[in-house]
């Protein structure tokens, strides 16, 4: 690629790095002893699985968290950011994967917000506007500046978030995740916009899931993997292989699906499945998807981002209304069940985000375990408190909690045990079917290995699981088959012997020629 | 026995903390310390204070603002807030008036006195009609609760001065002629030397006591107040859960509606105003948190007392009423903060601890 000339000298240009880097969240080591340069006038691309650690890092980088021990150095000087702002005057940028910015607004206010052009009767909104017009024009995103945020579409929104890094003239710009919701010409532009910057000595620190797109415009390519970096190079001497080797690692023992039984009947089954976007109804997230899971059977759905699994997940669950098509549970329609129903009925679903979905923080550990299943220890009209324990206890022993009992608040469990209570307490109403949505999402690497034999367990006991997620590895762990989402459909099915790079060339992650 | 001594994991029950010990059992433990403290200094400044006659009168005051607040308990715990339970009071209040007058029926040329069960029975229908409206507002057309209730507050209010044309219904004795007599009972009789009021407080509180901690509806309660989004993924009926509390706090209007116009033997459209706003301050000084999820019965109710006890001390020892609204105002004000401080302290404490500095490398 073209800014890769001229790499090899470049060693000695590094302009911002962590050294030693150490975060720990509650229990969770996220980062250990990590080392990482950010090269003068370079895109250095960070590649990693979810929950690998990069977005922690970037995080410390720019100024969001202090990380627990080591050092940030710029410019060979050690610093410290207090906060994002601190970050920003130094240079330092950062472009959310999450978009942060206020829709209520227009994109020239988003883009001034915190630091509007004063004059002495108040804003400068002419001078803002141009300088947003300049801006965009740079980008060649024909926006009018005073177009409101919630306006536009995903992509466009993620223009403007590029564009306020911009404007700050950021000598060090973060990218996490920049193209997930762009189009691929508007990929094109972005990559043009980076050349550019960096030609005018911008350093850049580019992460995708895309790895394949990441190569293209990067110079050095750096690996983490559950918070270590495990390989650092020059992007011209590497390939994909390299990057999914080292992403993934091998000596992970990630199970193996649970044989030595026969399926049973379909349990559950999804036809015709449409699912319209929740902003432009138009728009299907799920597109005339149908898929049929039997007793015993695990199914894993991989995806990237945005490739409608969690969509499909929460329709299925009765989150989310269906546009057409049907979900049978042992052949019976859940057509218009509320959520609850549904779980009387044996369907339920473990969401994504535990924190916001799953966990009620101001209940203990016991509380919420039973939370679904209350019924189930009702007599007349009051609860058996001696039922209910019952239940705790063989809960807590089933899925393995470490708790200091039924009685400890969820604050004080890792996120590991705390993603086990949210699974413990679907299990607990006894379910047919258990759908969950990225069980392993910010649990560490033991935790992993427990849920998913957790998931064997449960199958041989006759329980359909689907799960979702965004790694590779964990595809090919306890499922017996994979499908693959992309845009909404299934591209690709595959058996449990299916390689790695097969699994990412059908969802669009990386094109193995 | 302090407030937080309560059921496993409802508003308190970290593990304890050896060093904060003392701090956090004054601080948990707030609202009943200031009662003891309110006992103490009033019993010094006036003779007349500590005696049993004295409290069962200033219990029968705290009644009323007591079963409000316990109504505004289960909105709080939902997550929610009623504003306009001082209203219902009132129009309940009217409408028991208005029932105990007679209604004229034009078309049969008749005028019907109801029994008095049967007003006190179609008043609580009335009250919980008037949450249910509420309830709707906010569950089903997803309208804030502070502006559904405070609109209903306004409405419930001009139809209590409407009934009445602005008048005070005064005789609510009834007559023995006509069967509807016993409508004092509420406000004036004792059962066993305790004020009937002071009954039903203790009544309303145990049910309420009861449900939040052993039934299913209870445990939803929490949950929903806690995390809605994630009780509806467990099953939990949040939309049924948040138009019942809004009902259950307009019975709990009535009720109070009923026991000051008995305790007054009058009935004015004017009665509790700005009752609502102390119902809030008993909860939040009884310890639940105004974001839901957190706050027991018994914090309730002794915010209740703290309320009651202090207004009537203040009145006792010939304060003026001027200086008693600055007293409560700056009682709630200490005990929101100190609501702040456990409820922050507590996230931070875990991870607080939890970071033992690695070496690095």
């Amino acid at each position: 690629m073209s800014a890769a000339a001229g790499v090899a000298a470049a060693t000695d240009g590094v302009v911002l790095s962590a050294r030693n880097v150490d975060k720990l969240y509650g229990s969770t080591h996220a980062l250990k002893g990590v080392n990482f340069d950010v090269h003068r006038g370079k895109v250095t691309a960070l590649f990693g699985e979810n929950g690998a650690g990069k977005s922690t890092l970037m995080k410390i980088l720019s100024g969001v968290v202090a990380p627990t021990s080591g050092d940030i150095e710029l410019e060979g000087l050690r610093v410290s950011f207090a906060s994002t702002v601190e970050a920003r005057d130094a240079g330092v940028s950062i472009i959310h994967q999450e978009l942060s910015l206020a829709p209520n607004l227009s994109v020239r206010d988003n883009i001034f917000l915190g630091r509007e052009i004063r004059t002495a009767t108040g804003v400068d909104f002419a001078e803002e506007a141009r300088q947003t017009r300049l801006l965009l024009e740079e980008l060649e995103e024909d926006i009018d500046p005073t177009t409101l945020v919630a306006d536009l579409r995903l992509g466009q929104q993620q223009i403007v978030e590029i564009a306020r890094a911009l404007s700050v003239d950021a000598r060090i710009l973060i990218m996490d995740e920049p193209t997930s919701a762009l189009s691929a010409s508007e990929v094109e532009v972005l990559f043009k916009v980076i050349r550019d910057l960096t030609s005018r000595g911008v350093s850049i620190v580019y992460i995708s899931h895309h790895l394949e797109e990441a190569l293209q415009v990067s110079d050095y390519a750096v690996v983490l993997r559950d918070g270590t970096v495990t390989a650092t190079a020059e992007a011209k001497d590497i390939d994909l292989q390299w990057i999914v080797h080292n992403m993934v690692g091998d000596h992970y023992d990630r199970g193996a699906p649970p044989t030595g039984y026969a399926f049973g009947d379909v349990t559950l089954s999804i036809r015709d499945l449409c699912v319209a976007d929740a902003t432009k109804s138009h728009n299907l997230v799920v597109d005339h998807l149908s898929l049929d899971v039997r007793a015993g059977e695990i199914v894993c759905i991989y995806g990237l981002m945005g490739a409608g699994r969690t969509e499909l997940l929460e329709a299925v669950a009765g989150r989310v209304p269906i546009a057409s098509g049907e979900v049978l549970l042992r052949d019976r329609p859940l057509k218009g069940l509320s959520i609850a129903e549904r779980i009387s009925r044996g369907l339920v679903l473990v969401p994504e985000d535990r924190q916001r979905d799953g966990l009620v923080q101001t209940m203990s550990v016991g509380e919420n375990l039973s939370l679904a299943s209350i019924r189930s220890f009702v007599k007349g009209m009051l609860t058996s408190r001696v039922r209910e324990r019952k239940l705790v206890e063989a809960s807590i022993r089933d899925v393995h909690i470490k708790t200091a009992g039924g009685s400890a608040t969820i604050g004080s469990l890792s996120g590991g045990n705390q993603q086990k209570v949210v699974i413990g307490k679907m299990l607990a109403t006894d379910p047919k079917a258990i759908l969950l949505d990225e069980p392993s999402r910010g649990i560490d690497i033991g935790a992993k290995a427990e849920v998913f034999r957790l998931l064997g367990e449960k199958a041989r006991q006759g329980l359909a699981v689907v799960y979702s997620t965004s790694e590779v590895q964990e595809c090919l762990s306890v499922a017996h088959r994979i499908i693959v989402m992309r845009r909404g459909k299934i591209s690709a099915e595959f058996g449990p012997e299916v390689l790695k790079e097969e699994i990412m060339a059908a969802s669009g992650e990386a094109v193995v020629h | 026995m302090s407030e937080t001594s309560v059921s496993p994991g409802r508003a308190g029950a970290t593990p304890p903390a050896r060093n904060l010990e003392i701090g956090r059992l004054l601080l948990e433990g707030r609202a009943f310390f200031a009662l003891i403290v309110i006992v103490l200094v009033f019993s010094i400044l006036s003779p007349y204070y500590f005696s049993l006659g004295n409290f069962l009168t200033m219990a029968s005051h705290v009644a009323i603002f007591g079963i409000l607040a316990i109504g505004m308990l289960l909105v709080i715990l939902n997550g929610g807030i009623d504003l306009s339970v001082g209203s219902t009071l009132g129009l309940s209040g009217v409408i028991a008036g208005f029932l105990m007058q007679g209604v004229t029926l034009d078309a049969l040329g008749i005028v019907l006195y109801p029994p008095v069960w049967v007003v006190v029975v179609l008043t609580c229908l009335l009250g919980g009609f008037v949450g249910l409206i509420n309830g709707v507002l906010v569950a089903r057309f997803k309208v804030p609760a502070f502006v559904a209730t405070l609109g209903v507050m306004y409405v419930a209010r001009g139809a209590a001065l409407l009934i009445t044309n602005g008048l005070t219904y005064n005789n609510l004795g009834g007559r023995p002629a006509l069967g509807n007599t016993g409508f004092n009972w509420l406000g004036f009789n004792h059962l066993l030397g305790v004020p009937v009021g002071v009954l039903v407080l203790i009544v309303v509180s145990l049910c309420a006591n009861t449900m939040l901690s052993r039934t299913a509806f209870g445990r939803w309660l929490y949950a929903s107040g806690g995390n809605e989004r994630a009780a509806e993924l467990s099953g939990v009926p949040v939309k049924t859960v948040q138009v019942s509390v809004y009902v259950l706090s307009g019975i709990c209007a009535a009720a109070a509606g009923l026991i000051l116009s008995s305790q007054l033997t009058s009935a004015g459209p004017t009665a509790g105003l700005s009752y609502e706003l102390t119902a809030i301050a008993a909860v939040v000084i009884g310890g639940a948190a105004l974001t839901g999820g957190r706050g027991n019965v018994r914090g309730t109710l002794l915010g209740a007392f703290v309320i009651g006890f202090l207004s009537d001390g203040l009145v006792i020892i010939g304060i003026s009423s001027y200086w008693q609204t600055v007293f409560t105002g700056a009682v709630i004000v200490l005990a929101v903060l100190l609501n702040a401080v456990q409820y922050q302290r507590r996230p931070k404490a875990v991870p607080g601890k939890a970071i033992p500095v690695p070496p690095a490398g």
